[in-house]
């Protein structure tokens, strides 16, 4: 976060109210870490442990047996594999979806911050409802669209409706950011005789590192973080890692062994978490401009 | 290739062209061709002959629905409400130089990066009463300790409005916090000279001017809301009963578990237009703000 301009605020003068300010604090991140902490703690006991019951209770032997078998022999259905073809899936869907809608949304982003037209509002009005709208609204005439293609339930199908879905906001972020590039830049780019796609490509790209950056690290939360899309278009061999858990935490199988449950939910959460620990500040100024849409 | 490349010397409407045509077929075109299956009689099969508004009377007239909404109403107006106020808390109270700023803000953020999936598992597992808190409080001896939310139907939806306010409470709390750092000094020169107490600034002076930082929160604490499908998937599926059902996943499940197609696009239509309506107000005034 901005520490650009620290403003001196006025402290709150007695003591008593101090204290109060921090017990308050201590207890929202009690109530914030609370069932992070308790999935992890309890996807290291062993099993005899979990059916004590105790919750809060640390592992008396921790164990990584359940992670073990969370990751490769949990039962998702008939097959029992765990989330290891999930994760691998998950990872073969994001990369490039991330990759493409990023890019293209610079693309775009740069494009409709040039474009001089009457039309400009009306179209950027238009491109940021299409924020809002739900996906339910959709969701038949894509896989009416994909079908005719032949990609519905494909791997390449799942790409394409998270690159379509997610463009109107990458495109947004990056305009945002391109309106306040100086049009000098591009117009000097255009005297050397550049095209666009060479001005793009070659000029703005390069000064761009920090909101491909944020974009990026939004778009992999989001479609990492994913379910229904995965679920309806990602087809059977394909399925990603939020749908593989919901799988084996709804298996019959499954609700013998909790521990085994929570182990899931933690690999399954661990890319995106590690994502924002490794990169909190990006992450932070993301949230913020993507707030501010429009 | 090159030539032609040469040709566009600077020309960004074939970009623009391409991407708009890409979001008025994706996007507009497939509400135009929802909106045109709600008003058929499609279920299984699309049918393309045009009858009115039955299945939207059909909707309304359908339990299950009315009780979607009323739920998205519940849960939407406890949501919103608390994920403002907790979040706006932390934000001023991260406005007040504390120590381990950081520290705080890392513990109050790191929800936004888990999914809403594992937010809700994680939650079913902590409420549920035989092994979660309930159990708990009753295995430590208090044997009347009663916490049954998430199985009894008429608090369950206050479960679904824990979980969400711990998992949207710090983007809130990230938006204020910005809102708040760009409030001008010489406005708290001015408060502390008048003597205001701190609690009356808040509310009379710093937040009004800060509305349109809020009312983006609300907008887009609103546009969850009306999405809300994956939360109920991991946390309740709807149950005990249909006491946590929303119109997201009634539209889903009419879409394809119970293929009713006419039935879901009335549906989806009708939480498209919710949205609309949510955010009139909103693109009006900014858009007035910007002409």
């Amino acid at each position: 976060m901005s520490h650009g301009i620290q403003v001196k605020r006025p402290v709150f003068g007695p003591r008593v109210a101090r204290i109060g300010l921090y017990a308050f604090l201590i207890v929202s991140a009690a109530f914030f870490l609370l069932p992070l902490l308790l999935i992890i703690s309890n996807s290291l006991k062993p099993l005899e442990e979990i059916r004590q019951g105790n919750l809060l209770a640390l592992p008396v032997r921790p164990t990584f047996d359940a992670w073990i078998t969370a990751w490769k022999s949990a039962c998702t259905g008939l097959e029992c594999g765990g989330v290891r073809p999930g994760l691998w899936n998950s990872i073969k869907i994001a990369v490039p979806s991330v990759a493409i809608s990023t890019l293209v949304g610079a693309l775009n982003g740069y494009a409709l911050a040039q474009w001089k037209s009457r039309r400009a509002n009306l179209i950027m009005l238009l491109v940021t409802i299409g924020l809002f709208i739900p996906y339910q609204a959709m969701l038949y005439p894509t896989v009416k669209i994909l079908s005719s293609m032949g990609l519905f339930r494909t791997y390449a199908g799942i790409v394409l409706v998270h690159v379509i879905y997610g463009l109107p906001y990458t495109t947004l972020l990056f305009r945002n950011f391109y309106v306040g590039v100086p049009d000098e830049i591009s117009r000097a780019a255009r005297m050397e005789g550049a095209s666009f796609l060479r001005t793009f490509w070659s000029v703005i790209l390069p000064i761009s590192t920090n909101i491909l950056v944020v974009v990026a690290i939004l778009q992999f939360t989001g479609i990492w973080n994913d379910y229904l899309l995965g679920l309806i278009f990602a087809g059977n061999d394909n399925l990603p890692m939020t749908v593989q858990l919901t799988n084996i935490v709804n298996n019959a199988r499954g609700s013998v062994s909790p521990n085994v449950n929570m182990a899931a939910a933690v690999i399954t959460a661990i890319p995106t978490l590690v994502v924002y620990f490794l990169s909190g500040r990006y992450f932070v100024r993301g949230i913020a401009a993507g707030a501010v849409k429009g | 290739m090159k030539t032609w490349l040469h040709r566009q010397t600077f020309n960004p409407d074939i970009t623009v062209a391409v991407f708009f045509g890409v979001v008025a077929i994706f996007f507009y075109g497939s509400i135009l061709w929802t909106g045109y299956m709600s008003l058929t009689r499609s279920t299984l099969i699309p049918s393309y002959e045009v009858i009115g508004f039955d299945q939207y009377v059909k909707l309304f007239t359908n339990y299950r629905w009315l009780v979607s909404c009323l739920n998205m109403v519940i849960f939407g107006v406890l949501f919103i409400v608390g994920t403002l106020s907790f979040g706006t808390i932390l934000a001023i109270l991260a406005d007040r130089r504390i120590q381990a700023e950081s520290l705080f803000r890392t513990i109050f953020l790191y929800p936004l990066a888990v999914s809403l999936i594992v937010t809700g598992l994680s939650w079913r597992w902590v409420l549920d009463p035989v092994n979660g808190l309930q159990g708990l409080m009753r295995n430590a001896g208090w044997e009347s300790f009663t916490f049954d939310w998430l199985t009894n139907p008429d608090r369950a939806i206050y479960t679904l409005v824990i979980a969400s306010i711990w998992h949207s409470s710090g983007l809130v709390m990230v938006i204020v916090l910005a809102g708040l750092r760009g409030v001008d000094n010489d406005l708290w020169k001015a408060i502390r000279m008048e003597g205001i107490p701190l609690w009356r600034a808040y509310l009379q002076v710093i937040f009004p001017g800060m509305r349109p930082v809020i009312a983006s929160c609300v907008v887009l604490l609103m546009s969850e809301v009306i999405r809300g499908y994956d939360l109920v998937i991991a946390m309740t599926k709807g149950g005990p009963g249909i006491a946590t059902e929303m119109p997201a996943k009634f539209a889903v499940d009419f879409y394809f578990a119970r293929v009713n197609l006419g039935l879901a696009s009335a549906a989806s239509i009708v939480m498209l237009l919710l949205s609309l309506l949510m955010l009139l107000p909103y693109f009006y005034s900014e858009f007035r703000k910007r002409t």
